[in-house]
């Protein structure tokens, strides 16, 4: 069985609370006390038919305002598969909530409520997904119950946004008529539809191929922490703790240490269970060199003819995530893998209107939930690859240095 | 690992735990591990062993002893101590009691006074993180927390103003006094720590194996007869065949009717269940609608 991070977006009225909370209730991961207690919610506040919302708006502050303000994360598992669910709330401001659970998802599925058609927001959901490089992207064209399960609508609909996505970059749409408070096209074929051939939604969910999204290619790993156990019987041990960003390591194999160039052997690879003659993305293991050279926390292990470039120049699309604006020459901390450094921006080139795609090259300043491009000076040199090759080496924090708080996340273009 | 090459998803969420607990001991001064004995922070612990072996685990393992312990617990604890060479620190709430910093509720409760404990506890050793063996599908609240979930100086949780979290980008930068608690295994279900127990082989505390035991039923939940907790008049003891799904405070975690005396019974008891553990078995969260969220932000765990 392996995992499956999926992210949703659309607003209650497209019905997402529904679908999220029928594919929790068939695939029965809603307990009976869950249902009863948002039976009682629902009873206590005055709704007519159970909120199904009320399963993932679990704060104080949403349930008294009926509305969605963070990422909710639920968990199911079918024979197949574990999915881990992000539940973004649609609306614009907040757009950086679609933004986080877009970062980790290898699939995003795009409500659109079949009535109303291909709205601002199912456009600016789409420019979200393809920012981030959400590998599978999944139109959910829903309420078709209420258009008479019309296949000309549906189509239009398909048509419509396939010409928005084509200007943006989407590796692979597949679109799903279906009703999430009938069931149609959820989990079992609708019989309602007899024109759809395609596969339900669920059965797409525990089907589709995320194996060949990782990078194999490119080794990159990024070292988090050196082990010494400083110990007797393990006294020479020393060992480069990390995930595998990318690429596939092999004991024996000849590395080079960056920023310092120096290259070395792999000695070993300890596993979580144990030696391993190999590591892939995304097992966390600990890496011995033949050779006793300098590697610490904020380096990364490549091979010597494919590695990722020094830079201090670095160019990026931000989400800009704090009520304080980014301008231009303020000075930020910057997480990149697991090197912290310090970066000013030095220019903002235009900002993004989610909405249409529309480059203002003369904004000065990003305010939140909003999208620009910038480029940043950095410290010391940054090991970065471009975000379209690389998740893990392709993006980054910045952090307001006196609130520590984030305040942005950033795409690496690169080339 | 699978054929189409992809890791299990257990392997998956091991790596990504292991991840976030070296990320802990890389940026922060004083971290600490929050262990109760409780399966969760058993998986932490030994996920966190894993993470830094051959070293010794490079923070003290923190246990807040409400004094209401059932003693195979205590056991299991002082047990896994020896074995790992642990440094144990101890916050004791009936030391608090007795200093008069902290009282008890009328009906015995001390779910609610450990908060003030654990505070003082990371307090004093200015620990500037701790680590948690919370899960999201635990309940409502916790679906929405941070793995790092950052507290001010009085040790509150904001729901409202939390650190965007992207990526497995952790930011831990905090001010002196204020500190981030950490939960490695977010992600994980209640299914996925039994699935973990077992293809690992972890020992857990015996309670939690279906057993003979004294047992009165109360507000529909099942609790032991022991020395902190009696029934009333109205309620009769009754010796049952019980198992634990949670362990807490002793006089108000219940026991489930359980014949799952291995933990492969277990895990197909768990995936046929209908009522989540917390529900059926924790007093504590049946206070309100909101009672996690409402303690979450005082500095509970």
């Amino acid at each position: 069985m392996d995992l499956l991070r999926f992210a949703t977006a659309g607003s209650v009225d497209d019905g997402k609370s529904t679908l999220i909370g029928r594919l929790l209730y068939d695939s029965k991961s809603i307990f009976e006390d869950q249902l009863e207690s948002v039976e009682a919610a629902s009873k206590a506040r005055g709704t007519e038919y159970t909120d199904l919302a009320l399963l993932t708006d679990g704060l104080r502050a949403e349930r008294e305002q009926g509305i969605t303000i963070d990422v909710a994360y639920r968990y199911f598992a079918t024979p197949r598969r574990k999915f881990i669910i992000a539940d973004t709330p649609g609306h614009q401001q907040y757009t950086r909530n679609m933004v986080t659970g877009a970062s980790t998802a290898d699939l995003a599925i795009i409500l659109v409520d079949a009535r109303k058609g291909m709205t601002e927001q199912s456009r600016r959901h789409a420019t979200i997904a393809s920012l981030l490089r959400v590998p599978h992207l999944v139109l959910a064209v829903n309420k078709m119950d209420l258009v008479g399960w019309d296949e000309a609508v549906f189509n239009d609909i398909y048509e419509e946004f396939s010409q928005f996505a084509s200007k943006l970059d989407v590796p692979d749409l597949t679109a799903i008529p279906l009703s999430a408070l009938l069931g149609d096209n959820v989990v079992d074929r609708s019989v309602n539809m007899p024109w759809y051939d395609g596969a339900s939604l669920m059965h797409h969910l525990e089907h589709v191929h995320i194996a060949s999204d990782r990078n194999l290619q490119d080794v990159r790993f990024p070292v988090q922490y050196v082990i010494r156990p400083m110990r007797n019987d393990v006294h020479d041990y020393r060992g480069f703790a990390g995930q595998v960003a990318s690429g596939i390591l092999k004991v024996g194999d000849e590395v080079m240490a960056l920023p310092s160039g120096m290259t070395s052997k792999i000695a070993a690879i300890d596993g979580p269970s144990g030696p391993l003659e190999t590591a892939q993305p995304p097992q966390s293991v600990t890496v011995r060199l033949e050779d006793e050279i300098d590697v610490s926390r904020g380096d990364i292990l490549c091979r010597v003819g494919n590695h990722p470039e020094p830079t201090q120049d670095v160019d990026a699309t931000i989400c800009w995530m704090d009520a304080e604006p980014l301008v231009v020459g303020k000075k930020y901390g910057i997480l990149h893998t697991t090197r912290m450094a310090r970066a000013m921006v030095k220019d903002i080139a235009y900002e993004l209107d989610v909405n249409t795609l529309h480059r203002d090259p003369d904004a000065t300043q990003l305010g939140l939930n909003s999208l620009g491009r910038i480029k940043l000076r950095v410290t010391s040199p940054l090991l970065v690859d471009d975000y379209a090759d690389n998740r893990a080496t392709g993006s980054f924090i910045l952090i307001d240095e006196s609130a520590n708080r984030t305040v942005g996340a950033g795409v690496i273009r690169h080339s | 690992m699978t054929s189409q090459n992809t890791l299990s998803q257990l392997d998956a969420l091991e790596a990504e735990a292991i991840h976030i607990v070296r990320e802990v001991v890389a940026q922060m001064e004083r971290p600490a591990l929050l262990f109760s004995g409780g399966k969760d922070s058993i998986v932490l612990l030994h996920i966190a062993l894993k993470a830094f072996a051959p070293a010794r685990l490079p923070m003290p393992v923190v246990h807040i002893d409400t004094g209401h312990n059932f003693p195979e617990v205590l056991d299991y604890r002082d047990r896994i101590v020896e074995q790992y060479d642990l440094q144990l620190v101890v916050g004791s709430v009936q030391a608090a009691i007795d200093k008069g910093t902290v009282r008890e509720e009328p009906n015995g409760s001390r779910n609610r006074i450990q908060t003030p404990v654990l505070l003082e506890t990371i307090e004093s050793n200015r620990f500037d993180a701790c680590m948690g063996g919370a899960r999201r599908d635990e309940e409502k609240a916790r679906a929405k927390e941070r793995v790092f979930s950052f507290r001010d100086e009085f040790g509150q949780w904001d729901p409202r103003n939390q650190r965007p979290e992207l990526w497995s980008l952790y930011n831990g930068r905090v001010h002196q006094g204020e500190s981030i608690r950490v939960f490695p295994l977010s992600n994980w279900t209640e299914l996925d720590i039994w699935d973990y127990v077992a293809s690992r082989e972890i020992e857990v505390p015996s309670i939690y194996l279906a057993h003979e035991r004294d047992v009165f039923h109360r507000g529909g939940m099942w609790m032991a007869a022991n020395e902190f907790c009696q029934p009333r008049e109205d309620e009769m003891i009754e010796r049952r065949t019980v198992r634990y799904r949670t362990v807490g405070d002793a006089t108000l975690t219940a026991a489930v009717l359980s014949d799952a005396d291995t933990v492969d019974k277990i895990i197909a008891e768990t995936a046929a269940t209908r009522l989540t553990e917390r529900g059926a078995t924790r007093g504590d969260d049946r206070v309100s609608e909101a009672a996690m969220e409402d303690r979450k932000k005082e500095g509970y765990f």
